[in-house]
């Protein structure tokens, strides 16, 4: 408890990336021409990284006062943020090699959120939780306003900087109200004075908080009422920022958030359980319904990743392991399922028009590219939900958990909601297979990016193979137990 | 009369709502919804002294140390991404701040 000096080997990952970036920064101030230098070297620094929190034991470690936990969770949650950190470094390498608008700011500003994405899984007070965020988003609103002379960046920083500025000012608020009402930010002295506030429940004040930090998180994660900046800062960002904000920043998020329900407020779920069921089922079905007029494949995708932020939320509304399980194997499958998605739409690109983003722009891509429509249409069918294809596993996993739990009415809704959002995904494949086809794209000839492609598409066909799925379903299982037992 | 702890909280939800309501409605000029988000971090801050000093638990004070910091450099990146926008814009009224269907 009283630690003189805290144990950093808890931290070891986060300081070194903290200690990394500023490195970074000096190299590329006074190195000239340092992009692709600094570029790697992000790269390389989240890979150690990687390695520093894979050799952590997984045993439940508290340090800075606890302030700062690592666990299995905490392990597991913190790969995935990584290797999308990771592959969104090398994916926006090679978009800016073509692009031609190479600034060394911009992997530093990654691993920097990246950082702010660790500390926020790892966080175990509110203190902690509002850093991490902040450190997470501060680095989020330039990437998203980064091609500063068009008007769509900077008009998708400013909204999204403005958003986000509210959304952390109401988590504030619920936090102080948490503070006041139940006299402690740490998550295990609250989880404690919850537990001991008994029959007659939490005060007032105490759940107005709850639901205030709530809305704040709900923000993050971009769930319906919340979600009204992601389509336009997916669609004005540059493809490479919306491929990460599509992946680690909703990661870190939903892992922030089943922590803060599970731990310090886990005794009040029926206080949080409307909300989040309410969240949960407006997000499918807007994310279904919405998703079908767009023309913008970015736009798309982002309200896909509304719809499936609301089928991870359907695990955590089940209240256990069992569906705690379910978020994290759904958040590992949604991870593979669009990276490679966003390496697909990064192809979308002309010789003298630059990239382009209609989705029109893809008829006939079947005869121009098979290779590219093949794996097009896997991530799409994927994401749709088909079997055998990952993404039917992950949804899967979080209905199970909701039926056994009771839930019917919900798990009707999901398997509905699923089947309308079929229809736009494979809309895609019919544009792609059966339109009379339109000028070719130019042939992607990076090898990294037809590595990441190709390995996303198999990991998504493979994972019916018990060998390969196993890793991900062990991992979860033992991390799900280790968090809800507290 | 006595000023106590629910004068304080009274103080800080009124600026909260001012805070929120000064995002909502203000269809003029982005400027005042940064100073919209100050009001709104600026009552958490009361919020977190006034339940500090009347539980005698130093904990809020120092979260408002890290709130204030944090909210500057957050005005500083606003203000920053403000300035590009006019750049190519030239104008930074709220209803020009529609080139994306929201």
């Amino acid at each position: 408890m009283n630690e003189i000096f805290p144990n950093l080997a808890v931290a070891y990952g986060e300081i070194f990336l903290g200690i990394g970036a500023m490195a970074l920064l000096m190299i590329g101030v006074f190195k000239k021409d340092s992009v692709n230098l600094v570029s790697w070297l992000s790269a390389i620094f989240l890979v150690v990284a990687l390695f520093l929190t894979v050799a952590g034991t997984g045993d439940v470690t508290y340090t800075f006062n606890n302030m700062f936990v690592a666990d299995k969770f905490t392990n597991f949650m913190k790969i995935l943020v990584l290797v999308a950190a990771t592959l969104a470094v090398i994916m926006s390498r090679e978009f800016f090699r073509l692009e031609g608008d190479d600034r060394f700011e911009f992997p530093v500003l990654m691993v920097l959120s990246t950082l702010g994405m660790m500390v926020m899984v790892s966080a175990n007070d509110l203190m902690t939780l509002y850093m991490g965020i902040e450190l997470q988003s501060l680095a989020l609103y330039v990437l998203a306003a980064f091609k500063r002379d068009s008007e769509r960046s900077t008009e998708a920083g400013l909204k999204y900087f403005v958003l986000g500025a509210l959304s952390s000012g109401i988590l504030l608020y619920g936090c102080s109200l948490v503070y006041g009402f139940i006299g402690s930010t740490n998550f295990s002295a609250i989880s404690m004075a919850v537990s001991n506030m008994g029959e007659g429940g939490a005060p007032v004040g105490a759940i107005v908080g709850l639901v205030f930090v709530l809305a704040g998180l709900a923000f993050k994660v971009s769930a319906v009422p919340f979600h009204m900046w992601t389509p336009d800062v997916y669609e004005g960002s540059q493809t490479p920022v919306t491929a990460f904000f599509a992946v680690a920043p909703k990661v870190a998020a939903l892992a922030l958030l089943s922590r803060t329900l599970y731990v310090p407020f886990g005794e009040m779920s029926a206080s949080w359980g409307q909300v989040v069921i309410f969240m949960s089922v407006a997000s499918m079905i807007l994310g279904s319904f919405a998703a079908i007029m767009q023309s913008n494949i970015k736009r798309l995708m982002a309200y896909s990743s509304i719809g499936h932020v609301g089928f991870a939320l359907l695990g955590l509304i089940a209240g256990n392991a069992e569906g705690l399980r379910g978020v994290m194997i759904y958040m590992a499958i949604y991870l593979v399922m669009n990276v490679g998605m966003f390496v697909c739409i990064m192809c979308m690109r002309r010789k003298e028009e630059g990239m382009v983003e209609d989705i029109k722009e893809l008829s006939g891509l079947g005869r121009n590219h098979p290779a590219l429509a093949l794996a097009i249409s896997i991530f799409m069918f994927s994401l749709a939900g088909v079997p055998p294809l990952a993404g039917f596993f992950a949804k899967w996993y979080v209905i199970i958990p909701i039926v056994n739990a009771g839930y019917f009415t919900l798990a009707t809704i999901a398997v509905l909601a699923s089947v309308v959002g079929a229809y736009y995904y494979i809309r895609i494949v019919k544009i792609m297979y059966f339109d009379e086809p339109v000028e070719e794209f130019v042939a992607q000839k990076s090898f990294p990016m037809k590595i990441i492609a190709t390995l996303s598409a198999v990991l998504v066909l493979a994972f019916i193979v018990p060998q390969i799925s196993s890793p991900v379903l062990d991992g979860a299982t033992a991390a799900a137990q280790g968090l809800s037992q507290k | 009369m006595e000023i106590g702890i629910e004068h304080y909280l009274t103080v800080a939800a009124m600026l909260f709502t001012l805070g929120v309501f000064g995002i909502f409605l203000n269809r003029k000029n982005v400027i005042i919804i940064l100073l919209s988000v100050e009001l709104i971090l600026l009552s958490v801050n009361i919020n977190l002294v006034a339940f500090s000093s009347y539980m005698g638990d130093l904990v809020g004070q120092v979260f408002t140390m890290l709130i204030l910091t944090v909210a500057a450099a957050e005005a500083s990146i606003g203000l920053a991404i403000l300035v590009v926008y006019f750049r190519n814009r030239g104008s930074i009224a709220v209803e020009d701040i529609h080139l994306m269907k929201g």
